[in-house]
């Protein structure tokens, strides 16, 4: 198992890494957005999708693990590697310019700490129900089963929570932006045709997943999506 | 024509431990530059100007001036090579300015690329990666016959993309990190699409990857302003298959 060791270490090794657990959560951030949509279904689409995912039991800790362990994988790969491009140019230009990288290639280092940030707080408030603890309180007092529509639409009727939630969205598109389309890069997919395809296609995808989270926020904040308290 | 230049001095050689040393930028007034001049005589006129008055002449690496040799090399403006697309340093003409127009030079950024004195850094870790793989293996002797192996033409045009590579280093300048994947990429590239260099294509990506990280160099975000600052306009094709190659090369790894 040297070759994995060496590999793990390597320059590409640590960029390959970057690419597989960054599309692995990038299938995760597809589902995730698909499964709260149902948001506009009503409160007993949703509802019942959230009973249905919490009777998964032992599997759906092996996913939570799983997930978990991909995303600190990424997260810690992206650290080695950033800390060892900053060691490469130990002085920087004193007139700096820039020919051709995107705004948001330039800022992933910034875009993929702020999601952390958001990732945490997120969880915080959804999963651990620590930042707004009200409706964590009703349920423990033995409300009807998990109530998702409440604590979600309860939470975005709050202009605060509302656009917050919105504005990291804006975060989520530029990573994603370029994030998609590095990975076929980074796993050697280079076309004439096709590259030019695959930027479209990365730029269309983190609109449609960015655009899709700010829509369900913004639809509970316009009173779109009906609210239940 | 007049122009101002702000010129990086730096009379000790960078260590690991002290990159500046004495490095800073002076601010140099020059008049009766020529617009036909190039920009590496527009540096020889400072330098006579600065010799007559008794001051240290700016060091930087020059040589064909012809824009094939890869010796020449600052960053102008936060460009490698200046303003112009693929063209080098000795090849740019003080026409790309404007009379009165403020330039800042610069040498090449990188841990991997010590500065020797001004604008002149050592660029032997290229020679380093190069001597670790990038090249074929053959007996000595007579020379074969120039078509005993069949090359498809455009095979043979993909490989001299990469093989227009002059090892100057602009893209290691241009890089935000500094990576000197474009290089190694076209090293690769050159080979592996040639059926005399698919014999060690495992090997050699190994070993020129290996050589690559051991000298300090960044690593690849996919910014492509390598591609933008290569004087030989190197695409970033190279680097997705230097990327392929060590793939397999690791993965089938005995």
């Amino acid at each position: 198992m040297t070759w994995l060791s060496s590999f793990w270490r390597s320059s590409i090794g640590g960029k390959v890494t970057m690419a597989v657990t960054g599309v692995l959560l990038f299938g995760f951030v597809i589902a995730h957005l698909l499964g709260n949509l149902q948001l506009f279904q009503g409160p007993e689409a949703i509802n019942h999708y959230a009973k249905w995912l919490a009777d998964r039991g032992a599997l759906l800790w092996v996913a939570r693990i799983g997930l978990l362990a991909i995303f600190v994988l990424h997260v810690a790969t992206g650290v080695r590697l950033s800390r060892a491009n900053k060691a490469a140019r130990p002085v920087a230009y004193q007139k700096p310019d820039t020919l051709q990288a995107s705004f948001a290639s330039r800022s992933m280092v910034l875009s993929g700490l702020s999601l952390l940030v958001f990732v945490v707080y997120h969880l915080l408030h959804f999963t651990f129900g620590v930042t707004n603890p009200d409706y964590y309180a009703k349920k423990a007092m033995g409300a009807e089963g998990h109530d998702v529509y409440a604590m979600v639409t309860s939470s975005f009727q709050v202009p605060a929570i509302a656009l917050a939630y919105a504005a990291f969205q804006v975060v989520l598109f530029l990573h994603l932006s370029h994030g998609i389309q590095s990975f076929a890069q980074t796993l050697g997919f280079h076309h004439a045709r096709y590259t030019k395809m695959i930027k479209t296609v990365s730029f269309l995808l983190a609109l449609l997943i960015a655009g899709g989270n700010a829509l369900l926020a913004l639809s509970v904040l316009t009173g779109i999506v009906e609210v239940k308290p | 024509m007049k122009v101002t230049l702000h010129i990086w001095r730096q009379s000790q050689p960078s260590t690991k431990s002290d990159f500046r040393r004495d490095g800073a930028m002076v601010r140099y007034e020059l008049d009766g530059v020529s617009s036909d001049m190039s920009f590496l005589e527009m540096l020889d006129v400072l330098n006579e100007k600065l010799i007559k008055e008794g001051q240290e002449p700016v060091a930087f690496d020059h040589d064909c001036r012809e824009g094939i040799c890869g010796s020449c090399g600052v960053v102008i403006n936060g460009r490698p090579h200046g303003p112009e697309g693929g063209t080098t340093a000795c090849q740019l003409h003080m026409r790309s300015f404007k009379d009165g127009a403020e330039i800042w030079i610069e040498p090449w950024r990188a841990s991997a690329f010590p500065v020797v004195r001004d604008l002149v850094v050592d660029r032997s870790a290229f020679d380093r990666i190069v001597q670790s793989g990038a090249f074929v293996s053959v007996n000595t002797g007579a020379p074969q016959d120039a078509n005993a192996i069949p090359v498809p033409k455009a095979d043979a045009d993909r490989a001299f993309d990469a093989a227009t590579c002059i090892g100057c280093g602009a893209c290691v300048a241009a890089c935000k990190n500094a990576s000197a994947m474009l290089f190694v990429g076209a090293k690769v590239s050159h080979f592996a699409h040639l059926p005399q260099g698919r014999v060690e294509r495992a090997e050699r990506a190994r070993n020129l990857v290996a050589t690559m990280d051991a000298e300090g160099f960044g690593n690849c975000t996919n910014q492509y302003e390598c591609e933008a600052a290569c004087p030989k306009e190197i695409p970033v094709r190279v680097i997705a298959e230097m990327n392929r190659e060590y793939l397999r090369a690791k993965v089938t790894e005995e």
